[in-house]
């Protein structure tokens, strides 16, 4: 993952890229075959380890997914973690520090 | 992270065809359409594949901010959870298969669910002057 | 009052209708869309420029003799000849050539001379158009625009050379000469400024903000995959944030250099506050007047230069205790007989062809008719386009995009490679034969009318109608998306919606279409069948659609 977190006034404006096919389920491949969905379904993200926000994904975000929130209270050096979790159990989880 | 930070993944939202099935779904009630809720994307999407749509609101009192694609396979792309540690605002890029309203609702802690919507064009491109 | 001038020697014609007294403390000139045209050329006005909804009759949606009675213009002067397609042919052979750069360049000398500090303003669609300037990959018309003196520019069609040539010109040949403004294009990743929004120069101790407006669709109507990384959208609130900030750092004056098309120039304007003027191009309209747009925070005035270095747009204010509180705009001709060739300008242009002189003015053929493009639903030069495909490609029907640039020929005129290539040079030309079913033909006539007549100008692309050759269809521009178009035929046969059909076409904004086998540039195709027409092309005459509800619209000739 991509995370951006940058002080804006009293809170940081956090931005994330996470590299994630995000497949339908719905598209078939060159020989007719179903691709099978897998698709990111859960995401939360933490402020110094204090869960902020959560989200619930279907497979209509884009591939590659972007996600933008506001932090409130956020100061420079404060950590901020993304985690994923997609419909096949894989999940990832990355950090970064506010700058 | 907790794992208990992520919300429980919601089957019937996600395989609603239309907003008030998908709020349904979510233990929510039929959206109104308000003011106070904002949607915004382009007009005309740059690619249909990867459409950027943000949801706010500036009412106090909101649970829940969701995403929808009305002419999507399944209408609810997104929902996000909104806590008192972050602004009810946010941004996320969508994929949408043809023109169609794209709406932001907002799940109240008083039960009441409101929407805005807007057209996203998706084209097929070319010409130009 | 100017057509006594035509027979006066060049300088006389020059101080007279060039004779443009100054006004003001700060004046911009304005140049926009000349699509690469380095040499005088001839360029047609629409007969055809549809208004709907609340743009009917409204400027710039006036053609012909609606249009000269809306300014007061008496027709057969140069004037009306230079705003309207009245009369074109005798007209044209008459007052002669319009631009080249040469003569652009002594009409921006004169004008800066009487102007100290006036500053010029580029529009963009400015590095495409010409053979030379796909061939020199823009550099020539880089070249040419930094001997002209522009200051600030923003972009269009340069996109189409692809990022890194972009950035390599804006970061390199530009650098100390021309700022590239753009509020609107962004990374596609975090959303991070290409391009500097604004500049502010200081024009006799004014601070003036220059806010940049690059084609906000840019990778819809051309190949996205030559601006991959990069997002645009038009961006009111982007827009209304720089605004503020340029007012916060003292700009006087605040103005937009815009690619956003006229109609979208005016819904700006009326959402946007603190503008106080926004010069416009990209739909090529030659509009003689600023038009005053009220919004909640004032007046913003909106132009729009036309097109084909054919005008230069001068703007003169006057700004009073920190406030803009009276102007001044003119739309002048730049009528290349009454405007001498500035000698350095003169050379580099020499210089810039000498490489290619031959290849350019090689004969292919002899038009007998009158060719020129513009217009919203066909012109002859397309049609000559279509009917090249059709036959070179052995399809039943053609598509031609419906781009506003290419010049115009008299019927008599020769069809150089040059003039061929004024119709032809982009940087995604291949031609393709694709089986179409008949319910997809559909399909794209309406894609295309809902971008040309959607009556929200922020859903319209600009451009025209895609230009069709051997099908024939009726269109109502006023009705709703997707029900515009009925009554489509092959040979007086209805179109059937399952059947395939040959379909050619030229500039696919798909990637793919680059390396399919076989697959050549449109302009090998329109060589081929120009050579084979034994040295004439008879006239050809627009396949032009039944319209459906227009009777009456100022926006059409009758
Ligand atoms: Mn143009
Ligand atoms: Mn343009």
């Amino acid at each position: 993952m991509r995370i951006r977190a940058q002080v804006a006034g009293d809170k940081a404006t956090v931005r994330v890229l996470m590299s994630h096919e995000m497949e339908t389920g719905l598209r078939k491949d060159a020989a007719g075959k179903t691709i099978p969905a897998w698709f990111i379904q859960e995401v939360a993200a933490t402020h110094n380890g204090k869960p902020v926000m959560s989200a619930q994904w279907g497979p209509s975000v884009s591939k590659n997914p972007f996600l933008q929130f506001s932090v409130k209270g956020a100061k420079a050096g404060d950590k901020i973690a993304v985690t994923w979790k997609d419909n096949k159990g894989e999940s990832r989880t990355d950090e970064a520090v506010v700058s | 992270l907790p794992q208990t930070a992520l919300a429980a993944w919601t089957q019937a939202a996600f395989d609603a065809k239309t907003m008030a099935e998908a709020m349904k779904a979510l233990g929510a009630g039929a959206p109104v359409s308000s003011g106070d809720v904002t949607i915004t994307g382009p007009d005309i999407a740059e690619n249909g594949a990867v459409v950027p749509v943000g949801v706010s609101t500036s009412l106090p009192g909101v649970k829940r901010l969701a995403v929808l694609v009305e002419k999507n396979p399944s209408a609810l792309a997104a929902v996000f959870d909104v806590s008192d540690a972050v602004d009810a605002n946010f941004n996320t890029r969508v994929k949408m298969g043809q023109s169609s309203n794209v709406m932001a609702v907002a799940i109240m802690g008083d039960g009441r669910v409101l929407f805005a919507q807007k057209e996203i064009k998706v084209t097929l491109g070319g010409c130009g002057g | 009052a100017l057509g006594r001038w035509e027979s006066a020697d060049a300088a006389t014609a020059e101080a007279a209708l060039y004779d443009v007294p100054a006004f003001g403390n700060v004046s911009l000139l304005h140049m926009t869309d000349c699509h690469a045209q380095l040499q005088p050329i001839r360029f047609r006005e629409p007969s055809v420029n549809l208004g709907v909804g609340a743009m009917r009759g409204q400027l710039p949606h006036l053609v012909g003799q609606h249009l000269l009675k809306q300014l007061n213009l008496a027709p057969g002067t140069a004037l009306a000849h230079a705003f309207t397609f009245t009369d074109f042919e005798r007209a044209s052979r008459r007052y002669g050539q319009v631009g080249g750069f040469a003569h652009l360049s002594t009409l921006v000398k004169r004008m800066k001379a009487s102007r100290p500090g006036a500053l010029l303003l580029d529009g963009g669609d400015t590095w495409q158009g010409s053979a030379t300037s796909l061939w020199t990959q823009a550099q020539d018309m880089v070249d040419a625009c930094k001997l002209l003196g522009v200051d600030v520019m923003t972009g269009h069609w340069e996109f189409t050379y692809g990022m890194e040539r972009v950035k390599e010109i804006v970061d390199k040949d530009f650098a100390g000469h021309v700022d590239f403004v753009a509020q609107n294009v962004k990374t596609n990743d975090f959303g991070d400024p290409v391009f500097k929004p604004y500049v502010v120069r200081e024009i006799n101790g004014v601070p003036v903000a220059i806010i940049g407006q690059a084609f906000p669709y840019t990778p819809i109507a051309n190949p996205r995959y030559m601006v991959a990384d990069w997002a645009f959208g038009i961006q009111d609130e982007n827009m209304q944030s720089m605004v503020d900030e340029a007012r916060g750092k003292g700009a006087q004056l605040v103005v937009v250099l815009s690619h956003n098309g006229m109609d979208v120039d005016l819904k700006m304007a009326s959402r946007v506050r603190g503008i106080d003027a926004i010069f416009g191009g990209h739909t090529h309209d030659g509009v003689p007047v600023a038009v005053p747009v009220k919004n909640p925070g004032g007046t913003t005035l909106v132009t729009n230069a036309g097109s084909n270095g054919k005008f230069l747009g001068v703007m003169d204010f006057q700004v009073k205790d920190g406030k803009l509180v009276d102007y001044r705009y003119r739309l002048l001709p730049v009528f290349s007989q009454m405007l001498r060739a500035d000698p350095a300008m003169d050379a580099l242009i020499r210089k810039i062809r000498a490489p290619y002189e031959a290849k350019l003015s090689e004969q292919l053929a002899v038009t007998d008719g009158l060719l020129y493009r513009r217009g919203n639903f066909n012109g002859s030069w397309d049609q000559l386009v279509c009917d090249a495909l059709m036959q070179t490609l052995d399809a039943e029907m053609a598509f031609s995009p419906g781009f506003r640039w290419g010049t115009s020929l008299l019927p008599g005129d020769p069809i150089t490679r040059e003039l061929m290539m004024d119709q032809l040079a982009i940087t995604y030309p291949m031609a393709t034969l694709t089986p179409m079913k008949g319910e997809f033909i559909k399909t794209v006539l309406e894609d295309v009318a809902d971008n040309l007549f959607n009556p929200d100008p922020y859903y319209q692309q600009g451009g025209d109608m895609v230009r069709v050759g051997g099908l024939t269809y009726a269109i109502e521009p006023s009705a709703g998306a997707g029900r515009r178009i009925s009554d489509l035929r092959l040979h007086g046969r209805p179109i059937e919606a399952d059947k395939t059909y040959r379909v050619a076409g030229w500039a696919p904004v798909a990637e793919e279409a680059r390396t399919l086998p076989g697959v050549k540039p449109v302009w090998d195709h329109v060589e081929t069948w120009l050579r084979a027409q034994g040295g004439r092309v008879t006239s050809r005459k627009p396949n032009l659609p039944r319209l459906i509800g227009v009777q009456g619209n100022p926006g059409m000739a009758v």
